[in-house]
């Protein structure tokens, strides 16, 4: 939130008040004027038509809308032509007329959306609403605060009836939530209801605020209100007890009817957008600022009192300066004077606000729900749930340009810092939830999103860092599960790496007779396990089977039935543990010999020349003493082995008593062997010697090679091989550069075809080309043979196919498209670094057990399974993590709950069988609400992205997409259908757990698996498949949702990081520097417009047009901005588990298309759709779904 | 009788050749009944220290078909400058350059002396001797250790320029690259799989040779490509790193699990030796030697199982059939060989073991290509040692004793046609006027490629005369034979050795006793014994001996001169007496007995007895024996048990093995230590006659014999027990009652019995 209020604020008021100026006027005029709510609704209606004319134009204005939060840049992008799409099909006729160009700027931003979607409507408000919503636990309580606040609003709202802004801000911090207000159509109604909204807006901030809250009172209360409620209650109402406002929104329903039927939908957007942004602007006119301010102020003050407001609070801190700020002064102005010129400059103040604003804007709500009694009984509804969020795309007013010209203001548009913001909710959880340690006691907990730093006290539960779910109350009954749609699954991380501050497993040791397990299901002791008969048995918590307990486990049992030595013993005190296995646990009934580390390097002659060789081989030279030393041995257990491979294959004999390495070439690739088994794999520290000379050799004897055409698989199976021979298990890093061709198995053909895609054969381009390599792997996993690729490709390489031997032993792939040694060498040398140094388990079998009702049905990640149950894994490492799916077998009780036991057992790089366990305990519910209330929106998304990435290998494309919408459809719908408070169809209400799923979801189907752009090769596609399937949640999430930094904002002085604004053009500012990261790579934007200052402090040359986009690291320079800049950078390296590459993207540079790709939330090259047309096609979907 | 001996002796040291009979039958008719074939043996590159070679290309009969060489007995016009071939009649010009012959100014090749002629030939480019060691590295580390010095040593012995190779094997097949600076790399491959050349060739990467090499340095002169192999080193360049690449030789580091034999993979290795040379250096002289320590126990030529309690093959067990393996690897070695031949290399075999090594199975390797095959216990002997270091020995010009890639090509006069030859050696399938339809040993060509051959080695050439009865020769005429040996010497010369003999026809029935008068029965004996062992090894052992029973009484029925029905009156002349003991010693001799040998050591002497000249097999045949006594000088004595006295040393020599034999009072003196006494010197200095007698042989015999020293009633002793004539035995000892010699345990028949059944034999009238 305080990300974007700063952002926003800065530039936004020059530009934006224009905007607003339009917005407000147009809308507010026309619909507001009749009564504050109704206006709005009005306005809504109004919206519909005037976003439609205004559309073409000013479509893009609602990136003004942006620009307000951000720079006019954002306008000049593609949101014009966008709006003009949507304006057109839609809501054309409305609005047309003079509305056109307030609702324009508004539009422009929700317009493209629409344009795809048709219904604009979604969550404007529910972005500020769904953060809150989000951290269950926190927002709960938070929510039925911010219910009564948002009644509160309602109240305002009609007060500022007259001033639309206060619908728009409503909408803004509501989530947009009731957009479709078409009767506003009006005309300029759209554009004006924009317009009003936008001189609302200073209001709105309040209103916003109270939003949702208010709204939902009014509807129940007043017919029209409802409408116009929606309008401007959405958001609030969205972001807080959403359910609550929704009876009242009864009326808003109508609009949201108007929406479905047309673009109206849309429209409706249009009235809340002009709302939002032109509020604060104009609105603030003298009346409402001083009521904006106050109530944001008040809200935040509020704030503290309903649960929501915490959230807010937590995040507000930056808002509130912000807010503070930009409000008093523009959003007064905005209202009082003209709603839509004076407003300009609040705009921009308004908009952040918005933007960051959410939190403000519930503060207000409070407020307002203070004043308004009805709240209290939404209070009461919500308190639980609110979740849901009502979206209503009209309703949100997007920021006015200035720069757009007045005709394009009639479209009605979304304004994007009405729905739901990712940025917010993540900000609302770390500030919610950072503080304070995360405590595993209690059963079905949910814990803070993946981005938010937070200690974990283990006290039963498996740490989240280990076990995510996607719900942490399971339905019942398998009926529920289905009705809901929302998919059961844990994403385990079994060996995730946990912060020094946190202790690492205890190993557990309990004798020769191996771990104690019951005898039927054969799960491992655990915390739920109960002892009876004074300790002589236990009984599973799996299977309710009773063993004995063996007598030297014998305990007894207190007063509570808790044995005595229950705080000693990890196994039943903690929730994850290790356990000694015997040799029971091991292959062949023999201890493993420590693993083995193999270093396979392709010496072809692009792999010389481009000295890649040569940087391998120095590399090693010191990486080799740092291999994982598994524990506190003095020196590794890993012995180590080198292979050079072109046509043929080299081997190396490096045993510590030679005087020099001897070099063994296997030219009988169709029928691989390993030439020699004593001296190929060594121990580092005896052979260094030998070793050394090896790796200085290596480079000057290929120097002249000329070998072009290249063998992989044969290279597996040598390794493999040599695993065999040595009998363990270990792992090969290969480095490789070109496609297979040479005669031997496994070659490959090129089979590259960009003609295939979106046809039923694309799939076929994720398909290996042959089933050589799976059945390669299987030997791999049966013997442990982890296989790691380090790819280096100039073409084609069909990593499709090379990768499948990988990626089903657990290992990583690694590419680096057009190596160059001047760019690429850190990075690559830093993951291979990372990847040789870190822990990994080898020959792992990992099983999930749970309680009765329940059973892990489907997996996902880097495996191989050979049966139903248990997965497999050659290797296993820190950043390796499981998606695994549970279904209903039986029904579940809320008494008991639901259990899960991972159970890994592998090796360890120090050779040592180990058994490694986690539990987690879940609650289940009967009601729908319950499950809503406690998912995971993170989880959801990584399961999704799963499921989808390996659905495309069997269906085509579209039908993948298709499934996922429909799916998340489905989801919402079933929220909206039993768990929200009745309202308008038009509205769209997202579950507060849920509301960022639509954004998210949006950003899965825009990925270049499931969408590739024409630049996005295949094996791009094939990598990024392979590469999330095996992602945990945090990588995911933000893989799909990249962070975008502003750096110009950077505290030099202080350690925190700026706050991250959302993934879209229209935040960012010609005179700023942004910084975007997804875990893959780092982007540093550069506007042509930033202080040369700044460049001459980052990048050490003088002017912008001097700035390399070559380089791939910044340089050192001894200032503190570059300083800072780069100690951030260090950061986020380290958070990722590969190094990200840097790439320098100037602004209008050739680059920037492929920055641009990341700017999720913007409509894509590929043709991904927009957020917020995104949002409104999924609310279409979902209205379908209801009706 | 002492000129036809003289007559043979000049002519063996002149041309090398020894003919059965030296008076020629004239007839076909005539020659069958003869029994003992018309047939020589040749010994190509005998040593001639007093025949210089002639520079010059030799002059050939134009006749296509004949090609013979102009020599002594050619007819020539020196007025109209022709000359008459003596095979084909064919009328020559003689070439410009002879343009100035005359009655006394005669080039070589007429002077009757030299009826044998080197001639060196410039042909070609002149390509370096190619050495390609093949090694076994699964030995025990005392031998193995032997084994690296041996060849350590042998570096120092070849010819600077030599292309020298490595190649080692156990488990794995590795071929050594030489040339590498700071790393050695080799070339491995799986030793169970058999590989076409051409595979060979592409994973060694030879197969486009001229890239990468022209591009390391483009500026090497042209000659150089040829030679750069990788794999094939001038021994002068790599002198150091070999020496330090056979230093550094590990003993095959796969484990070997109790009761197992090591995997051995000799089979591969060789296919790989060959499969190399022959795409690198095909028709040039070149050996692959081949040192192993044990059977191929996997891949193709695996001779048996890795299992130890599975026993190699005995004869028991090929006669039984029970040889799982043996057929299967004796075609792989014997396809190896074929190729190894029609590529003009040899392969040499050194085994060293002791138990069987798969000789056997690859025996064909080294007979056909006329490698060495040598056969020890252990590479830590000097048997091997020293066996070795003599293939390098030099003679007394300094060069090699060896020469390679030969060709030898027979012509004869029109009565004679070729039956075939016997020897190390492959046909070469030239069909020619000269060629018989019976063929007697490798026949049906008169051509054959010796690919590597000594002045020792030897050839059994057999002829039959095709003269009809009815179409006598005009008296005085002679008939001729032309041996046209053209070879490289190991000076990487070319040369052609042409030796053309003739010999008289007569009339069997008129002239017999001039027949027989000629008749050299040492000759004959080895031509009949290779015959038998040729057979033997072909065909079914027990016939062999039958075979060879019923030619002697033949010959005997034919030459012998009795009374019908009464052996008393049985009487050979002088130059048939000592034929029959000869096939006595030769019916008990290893060559045709595999009783108490076992299939590898039957193969090894039969290699060898294939290969060497007539003194030499006739040693094999009957070894000679020396005794050392007080009452005289060494003196050969019978071989016969009654030579074994107690107061006697005995010398044998019986090719393979030199025994001393101390008799038993002897040898108590010994052990008394009368030798050491001053006063006794002359008994040391009889103790030390015999040792340095048999060092005399040592120091020249190749393979180097087993020195067996022993006495009276050691084990060693069976040596020379089972060689003598069993005349006393455990059955007749007493009753012949007498105290001398010492009575051999045998159920053999002695040679008073063998002859006596003869006589009866060969004067029945029945037979």
């Amino acid at each position: 939130m305080s990300v974007n209020q700063q952002a926003h604020t800065g530039p936004p008021y020059g530009q934006p008040q224009p905007a607003y100026q339009r917005y407000q006027q147009p809308g507010y005029g026309g619909q507001q004027m009749p009564g504050v709510p109704h206006s709005q609704y009005g306005v809504y209606n109004g919206p519909m038509p005037g976003y439609q004319q205004p559309a073409p134009p000013q479509g893009y204005f609602p990136s003004l809308g942006l620009p307000s939060k951000g720079s006019p840049v954002s306008l000049n992008s593609d949101t014009s032509s966008l709006a003009p799409n949507f304006i057109g099909p839609l809501r054309t006729p409305p609005t047309s007329g003079a509305p056109p160009p307030t609702s324009g700027a508004l539009l422009p931003v929700g317009q493209p959306a629409y344009n795809q979607f048709g219904q604009g409507d979604v969550q404007n408000g529910i972005p500020a609403s769904a953060v809150q919503m989000q951290r269950p636990s926190v927002s709960q309580p938070f929510i039925p605060g911010s219910t009564p606040t948002s009644i509160s609003q309602l109240s305002s709202f009609q007060q500022y009836g007259p001033s639309p802004t206060g619908a728009q801000q409503l909408t803004n911090h509501m989530a947009g939530m009731t957009i479709g207000s078409v009767p506003t159509s009006a005309a300029p109604p759209a554009g004006v209801g924009y317009g009003p909204s936008t001189s609302v807006p200073p209001a709105s901030g309040s209103f916003t605020a109270t939003g949702s809250g208010l709204y939902t009172p009014y509807s129940s209360s007043q017919g029209p209100r409802p409408a116009s409620m929606t309008h401007g209650l959405p958001p609030t109402s969205l972001s807080q007890g959403v359910p609550l406002a929704q009876p009242a929104f009864s009326g808003p329903p109508l609009s949201m009817q108007r929406l479905p039927s047309q673009g109206s939908g849309y429209a409706p957007p249009p009235s809340s957008t002009g709302i939002g942004p032109s509020n604060y602007p104009s609105t603030t006119g003298a009346p409402r600022p001083s009521t904006m301010q106050s109530p944001p102020l008040s809200g935040q003050a509020l704030a503290g009192l309903p649960a929501s407001q915490p959230n807010h609070l937590a995040s507000p801190p930056p808002p509130q300066q912000a807010m503070s700020g930009p409000h008093p002064g523009p959003p007064m102005t905005g209202l009082q004077g003209p709603p839509p010129p004076s407003t300009h400059p609040s705009q921009p103040g308004y908009q952040i606000q918005q933007n960051g604003s959410f939190g403000q804007v519930r503060g207000p709500q409070p407020n307002y729900g203070g004043a308004y009694p009805g709240t209290s009984n939404y209070g009461s509804q919500p308190g639980p749930p609110p979740p849901p969020k009502r979206l209503d795309p009209d309703s949100i007013p997007s920021p006015q340009l200035n720069e757009l010209p007045p005709q394009q203001k009639p479209r009605h548009r979304i304004d994007p810092d009405a729905i739901p913001s990712p940025i917010q909710v993540i900000e609302d959880d770390r500030n919610n939830r950072g503080s304070e340690p995360f405590v595993t006691g209690v059963r079905g907990q949910v814990p803070p999103l993946v981005t938010t730093n937070f200690l974990v006290k283990d006290q039963g539960n498996a740490s989240p860092r280990y076990i995510r779910c996607t719900s942490y109350n399971i339905p019942c009954t398998s009926d529920m599960a289905k009705q809901s749609q929302v998919p059961l699954a844990a994403v385990i991380k079994p060996l995730a790496m946990l912060p020094t501050e946190e202790t690492p497993p205890y190993l557990v040791d309990h004798g020769e007779s191996g771990p104690i397990r019951c005898n039927r299901c054969k799960a491992y002791m655990c915390p739920f396990m109960q002892f009876i008969e004074g300790g002589r048995r236990f009984q599973c918590c799996f299977c309710s089977c009773v063993t004995e307990v063996p007598p030297h486990y014998f305990q007894h049992l207190d007063h509570t039935g808790k044995r005595v030595d229950f705080y000693d013993r990890p196994e039943l005190s903690l929730g994850s543990y290790e356990f000694l296995a015997t040799v029971d646990y091991c292959k062949n009934n023999k201890f493993p010999d420590p693993p083995a580390f193999i270093f396979m390097i392709d010496v072809s002659y692009n792999a010389v020349k481009s000295g890649l060789v040569r940087l391998i081989c120095e590399e090693l030279k010191s990486l080799l003493d740092y291999l994982p030393r598994g524990g506190n041995l003095e020196e590794s257990a890993i012995r180590v082995g080198f292979v050079t491979y072109n046509k043929v294959l080299h081997f190396y004999n490096v045993k510590s008593s030679l005087a020099q390495p001897q070099m063994m070439v296997v030219s009988d690739v169709a029928d691989m062997f390993v030439p020699l088994l004593d001296g190929f794999l060594v121990n580092v520290n005896e052979s260094r010697a030998v070793i050394t000379s090896l790796l200085d050799q290596i480079p000057e004897m290929f120097a002249d090679t000329r070998e072009t055409e290249m063998v992989f698989a044969p290279v597996i199976q040598a390794g493999l091989d040599a695993l065999k021979a040595a009998e363990c298990a270990g792992k090969l890093f290969i480095f490789h550069t070109s496609l297979p061709i040479a005669e031997a198995p496994g070659k490959l053909k090129n089979r590259d075809d960009k003609k295939l895609i979106n046809t039923d054969k694309e799939k076929t381009l994720f398909q290996p080309q042959t089933n050589f390599y799976s059945n390669l792997a299987k030997d791999c996993v049966a013997q442990g043979c982890c296989v790691d690729l380090f790819l280096f490709p100039n073409q084609y390489l069909d990593v499709a196919t090379l990768g499948v031997v990988t990626y089903q032993t657990g290992g990583s792939i690694y590419k680096y498209s057009y190596f160059q040694l001047e760019t690429d060498q850190e990075r690559f040398l830093n993951d291979l670094r990372r990847d040789v140094q870190k822990e990994v388990g080898f020959d792992a079998v990992m099983r999930v057990r749970t309680s009765t009702g329940i059973r892990a049905t489907d997996f996902f990640g880097a495996f191989y399974m050979s049966n139903t149950t248990d997965v497999e894994l050659a290797g296993l490492d820190c950043d390796k993590t499981i998606t695994v799916e549970f279904k209903h077998d039986d029904k579940l009780s809320e008494d008991s709950g639901a259990l899960l036991q991972c159970a890994l057992l592998y090796t360890s790089s120090a050779g040592q069988r180990r058994l490694r366990i986690h539990n987690l305990s879940l609650n289940c519910c009967t009601q729908l609400a319950d499950l809503y209330r406690n998912c995971e929106t993170d989880t959801l998304i990584n399961y999704l992205a799963k499921y989808a990435y390996r659905g495309v290998l069997n269906n085509p494309v579209k039908t993948v997409r298709d499934a996922l919408i429909n799916q998340c459809a489905q989801i919402l719908a079933c929220y909206r259908k039993n768990c929200a408070s009745p309202s308008s169809a038009g509205q769209l209400i997202l579950p507060e757990c849920m509301k960022l799923l639509p954004v998210y979801l949006n950003c899965v189907l825009k990925s270049d698996v499931l969408q590739p752009g024409p630049e996005v090769s295949t094996d791009d596609r094939a990598y990024i498949r392979q590469l999330v399937t095996s992602m945990d949640v945090a990588e995911t999430n933000v893989f799909f949702y990249p962070r975008l930094l502003p750096l110009t904002k950077v505290d030099v002085d202080n350690d925190a990081l700026p706050a991250a604004i959302r993934n879209s053009e229209e935040r960012l500012s010609k005179g700023d520097m942004y910084l975007l990261e997804n875990g893959l790579n780092i982007f540093v934007w550069v506007g042509v417009n930033v202080q040369q200052g700044l460049i001459q402090n980052l990048f050490g040359v003088s002017s912008f047009s001097q700035i390399s986009n070559t380089m791939s690291t910044l340089p050192i320079l001894e200032n503190p901005f570059s300083k800072k800049v780069r100690s951030i950078m260090d950061m986020l390296q380290a958070q990722r588990s590969r190094y990200m590459k840097l790439i320098i993207v100037k602004q209008e540079d050739k680059f920037e298309m492929l920055f641009k790709h990341f700017l999720v939330e913007d409509k894509s090259m590929s043709g991904g759709a927009s957020y917020v047309d995104f949002l409104c096609h999924m609310h279409k979907e979902i209205r379908q779904l209801l009706s | 009788m002492a000129t036809y001996l003289e007559f043979i002796q000049q002519n063996e040291e002149r041309d090398g050749v020894r003919f059965s009979w030296n008076v020629w039958p004239s007839s076909r008719l005539e020659a069958t009944r003869m029994v003992v074939p018309l047939a020589c043996l040749l010994t190509p590159l005998k040593e001639r220290p007093d025949l210089p070679p002639v520079q010059y290309e030799p002059v050939l009969c134009s006749r296509p078909t004949c090609k013979a060489v102009l020599n002594p007995l050619c007819q020539v016009d020196y007025r109209a400058k022709l000359w008459a071939c003596n095979f084909c009649f064919q009328r020559n010009q003689f070439p410009p350059a002879y343009a100035g012959i005359s009655e006394v100014n005669q080039p070589a090749e007429l002077m009757p002396q030299f009826s044998t002629i080197d001639y060196i030939v410039q042909r070609g480019p002149q390509t370096p001797l190619i050495f390609l060691y093949v090694v076994d590295t699964c030995l025990e580390e005392e031998d193995l250790q032997a084994l690296k010095e041996s060849l350590q040593m042998s570096l120092s012995l070849l010819p600077p320029d030599a292309l020298v190779g490595l190649i080692t094997f156990g488990r794995m097949v590795q071929v050594h690259e030489l040339s590498c600076e700071g790393i050695s790399k080799s070339y491995v491959f799986r030793g169970t799989k058999d590989l076409t050349a051409k595979q060979i060739q592409d994973m060694l990467g030879l197969t486009k040779p001229a890239v990468p090499v022209q591009q390391g340095r483009p500026l090497q002169p042209q000659e150089q490509p040829v030679i750069s192999s990788r794999f094939l080193q001038p021994i002068h360049k790599i002198d150091m790193n070999l020496t330090d690449l056979l230093g550094e030789l590990q003993r095959d580091p796969w484990p070997v699990t109790q009761g197992k034999r090591p995997l051995r993979s000799t089979g591969v290795a060789l296919s790989i030796a060959v499969g190399l040379l022959e795409g690198t250096f095909p028709n040039t002289g070149a050996r692959i030697m081949l040192f192993t320590g044990g059977p191929p126990t996997q891949g193709p030529g695996m001779v048996v199982g890795d299992e130890l309690k599975t026993p190699i093959r005995s004869w028991h067990d090929i006669e039984k059939d029970n040889a799982r393996f043996m057929k299967k690897a004796t075609k792989h070695y014997e396809t190896l060989a074929n190729r190894t031949a029609a590529n003009g290399h040899c392969i040499d075999i050194y085994a060293c073991a002791l138990d069987q090594t798969g000789l056997l199975e690859m025996k064909c390797c080294t007979n056909l290509t006329g490698g060495h095959m040598v056969m020890g216990d252990s590479f830590n002997t000097s048997l091997f040692k020293q066996t070795f270091q003599r293939v390098f020995s030099k003679d007394f010009n300094g060069e090699f004793r060896m020469a390679f890639g030969a060709s030898l090509d027979v012509k004869t006069s029109r009565e004679l046609k070729i039956g075939g030859a016997i020897g190390p050696c492959i046909s070469l399938n030239a069909k020619g006027p000269y060629v018989s339809e019976n063929e007697l040993g490798i026949g049906g060509t008169c051509q054959w490629k010796i690919c590597s051959l000594d002045p020792n080695t030897t050839l059994a050439i057999y002829f039959e005369v095709v003269n009809q009865h009815n179409a006598p020769i005009p008296q005085g005429g002679r008939g001729a034979v032309q041996f046209i040996t053209q070879y490289q010497h190991s000076s990487m010369q070319k040369r052609i050795r042409v030796t053309t003999i003739a010999r008289n026809w007569a009339d069997a029935q008129n002239q017999l006793q001039h027949i027989e008068a000629a008749f050299d029965q040492e000759a004959a004996a080895v031509l009949m014994a290779r015959l038998g062992v040729y057979r033997a090894e072909t065909e079914e052992g027990p016939d062999v001996l039958r075979w060879l029973d019923r030619q002697l009484i033949r010959l005997c029925q034919k030459f012998g001169q009795y009374n019908k029905d009464d052996p008393n009156s049985f009487r050979l002349s002088d130059s048939f007496s000592l034929y029959p003991q000869f096939m006595f010693h030769l019916r008990r001799s290893p060559f045709l007995q595999v009783f108490n040998n076992s299939p590898d050591e039957s193969s090894y002497y039969r290699h060898h007895f294939a290969r060497q000249d007539l003194t030499q097999s006739l040693i094999m045949i009957q070894p000679i024996l020396y005794s050392y006594s007080f009452y005289g000088p060494p003196e050969p004595v019978l071989l016969d048990s009654s030579s074994i006295l107690a107061d006697r040393i005995l010398l044998m020599d019986s090719f393979f093995q030199i025994v001393i034999y101390l008799g038993e009072t002897i040898a108590q003196w010994r052990k008394a230590g009368y030798q050491d006494m001053p006063e006794y010197e002359n008994f040391k200095h009889l103790l030390q006659a015999p040792l340095d007698d048999a060092q005399e042989i040592l120091q020249t015999r190749f393979p180097m014999p087993r020195y067996i020293n022993t006495e009276h009633g050691s084990s060693q002793a069976r040596f020379l027990l089972s060689k003598v004539n069993p005349s006393q035995t455990h059955n007749n000892l007493y009753a012949w009652g007498q105290e001398s010699g010492s009575p051999i345990l045998t159920d053999d028949v002695s040679l008073q019995v063998f002859m006596d059944h003869l006589k009866k034999l060969a004067v029945s009238s029945a037979a």
